[in-house]
């Protein structure tokens, strides 16, 4: 479903990926776990076309999208999470959610909206209230939903446990498995490797800027490597 | 008559003025985080079209809308340059749009002429007396529209689907840009509002004040200094900030000397940014994460 083939960003002098090559099925949920500054954030901003390789390609349902302007990758059926949930923060919480709607022009809109709150409860109490006034987790869960309006096909999420508590992430990754369960193909970005390595089926490891290991994820989650670096074993 | 009734109306009636060019500065800034230097130009460009259209022959309805349509096409034009220009940095394009203004100066010059003109009010020259004071039916009429134009404003915000992009896109490009939003799009259609609604400002404020080529460099500075007074992030913010502009001049020149009314501008501006750099109600950018 998304592939990527020696994929090459950088930031003026600072090489961020190098040769950077993956792919995900239809289907698959995968993770991609890396230290800080790995280049992680980096690899997702430029297959949602928020940022220009300097080489390679990323295709999406055998469509090349590398130099595709946000906007069309949007349309195509990848949304992200972005780090740091890039929440519009003066903005209502419904306000949010219809703005992940802006592509389609269904009427199921409303429908899926009242979804969204029946998975997250709180969010219809707090409908009306700026996303920026709520708490962190229900922050989360505002971008979560956000994605999700747009039906994507493909969900990038970039560090979804970032600065939450551990219940928390547990009800995030839970709604992240019903929406893996009704077939959205899903790849989490993570610094918490052993999060992401018990949830996924495959996984990468990037360093610096290059995919060092790749594989099924209960096995990296065994991998002498994987442990001295990321699980801190 | 109440004097300070009469100062007042006629500070607000200016003001709104102020305020019209304000919101163009923020709806740009907020998109682009560009200060357009050219907004002026737009009020005059409103203006002027309209004199001339009418000179030529054209009726009033006729040519007031036609020179908003001129001054939003002065507008995208100003974004193209803009979005072709391969200097990035807010620095130099801030500069590319006093460059515009200049040259849209040089082009009025040239394609009308250097005389001060003034056009027939569109409710007729007529005034009457109200509150112990005399109001004037353009000043109403300018108040009225002004009044319009900012509700519509907040509606088209708050209610439809390409000014909650535009809201989006203000508060968070990146994200925006993930949600599917064209944010070249949405910077052209700023661009094109906010020259409209300076355009209007500048058709309006002409039977009170006349117009010329040159008038932009003070409506510019009034507007700037209404949207920073406000802020320079919110829109409606750059309304207050025009009505407190306006009002302040009115009452200097009233009670003090009209010698002293333009450096009311020039003073709360340098004042708001020494003291207050979010604007008086403070700064809303801050609080957008
Ligand atoms: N805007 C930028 N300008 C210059 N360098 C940048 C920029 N963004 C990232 N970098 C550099 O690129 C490299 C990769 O950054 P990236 O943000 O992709 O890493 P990351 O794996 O997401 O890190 P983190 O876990 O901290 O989020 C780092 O060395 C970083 O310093
Ligand atoms: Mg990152």
């Amino acid at each position: 479903m998304l592939k990527i083939e020696k994929l090459c960003c950088n930031y003026k002098q600072i090489i961020a990926l190098s040769d950077v090559s993956l792919h995900i099925n239809r289907g698959e949920m995968i993770s991609l776990i890396g230290a800080n500054g790995a280049g992680k954030t980096t690899l997702l901003r430029a297959i949602s076309g928020l940022q220009n390789p300097k080489s390679g390609n990323i295709y999406f349902e055998n469509k090349n999208i590398t130099k595709l302007e946000s906007h069309d990758v949007a349309k195509l059926g990848i949304a992200q999470i972005p780090e740091g949930r890039g929440l519009f923060s003066i903005l209502s919480v419904e306000e949010n959610l219809r703005l992940g709607a802006y592509i389609r022009d269904d009427n199921e809109i409303e429908l899926d909206i009242e979804k969204i709150y029946s998975q997250f409860p709180i969010l219809k109490e707090k409908s009306k209230e700026y996303a920026g006034t709520l708490s962190g987790g229900q922050q989360q869960m505002v971008a979560v939903g956000r994605a999700l309006m747009s039906r994507p096909k493909l969900l990038l999420l970039d560090e979804p446990s970032m600065g939450l508590a551990p219940i928390i992430v547990e009800e995030i990754f839970e709604a992240i498995k019903i929406l893996r369960d009704s077939g959205t193909t899903i790849f989490i970005v993570e610094q918490n490797a052993f999060l992401a390595l018990s949830v996924t089926d495959r996984a990468y490891v990037l360093e610096n800027g290059r995919i060092v290991m790749s594989g099924n994820s209960v096995e990296l989650l065994e991998d002498e490597g994987v442990k001295e670096a990321y699980l801190g074993a | 008559m109440n004097e300070f009734l009469g100062f007042l109306l006629s500070g607000v009636t200016v003001g709104f003025i102020y305020a019209l060019v304000g919101i163009g500065f923020t709806v740009i800034y907020n998109s682009s985080g560009i200060i357009n230097f050219s907004q002026g130009e737009f009020v005059m460009a409103g203006g002027m079209s309209t004199v001339f259209l009418l000179k030529a022959g054209l009726p009033l309805g006729v040519s007031f809308i036609l020179a908003i349509m001129i001054t939003s096409m002065i507008g995208i034009v100003l974004y193209k340059l803009i979005s072709f220009s391969k200097e990035s940095s807010q620095i130099s394009l801030i500069i590319l749009t006093l460059g515009f203004a200049i040259f849209l100066r040089g082009l009025a010059e040239v394609v009308f002429d250097k005389e001060l003109h003034t056009m027939p009010s569109f409710v007729g020259d007529s005034s009457f007396d109200m509150f112990g004071t005399t109001l004037t039916y353009q000043s109403i009429l300018i108040m009225i529209v002004s009044i319009v134009i900012v509700t519509l404003l907040y509606f088209f915000f708050k209610k439809t689907k390409t000014g909650q992009a535009m809201m989006a896109a203000s508060i968070n490009v990146d994200a925006a840009r993930l949600m599917g939003i064209n944010i070249k799009k949405i910077l052209m259609i700023n661009f094109a509002l906010s020259a409209a609604i300076a355009a209007i400002g500048g058709v309006l404020l002409t039977p009170i004040t006349s117009t010329n080529y040159e008038v932009g460099i003070m409506l510019g500075l009034k507007g700037f200094a209404a949207a920073i007074i406000g802020g320079l992030s919110n829109p409606f913010g750059a309304v207050a900030g025009g009505l407190v502009l306006g009002i302040l001049e009115s009452l200097i020149a009233g009670y003090i000397s009209s010698e002293y009314k333009d450096a009311v501008a020039f003073v709360a501006l340098l004042a708001i940014l020494f003291f207050m750099p979010g604007g008086i109600f403070g700064n809303t950018k801050a609080q957008r994460v």
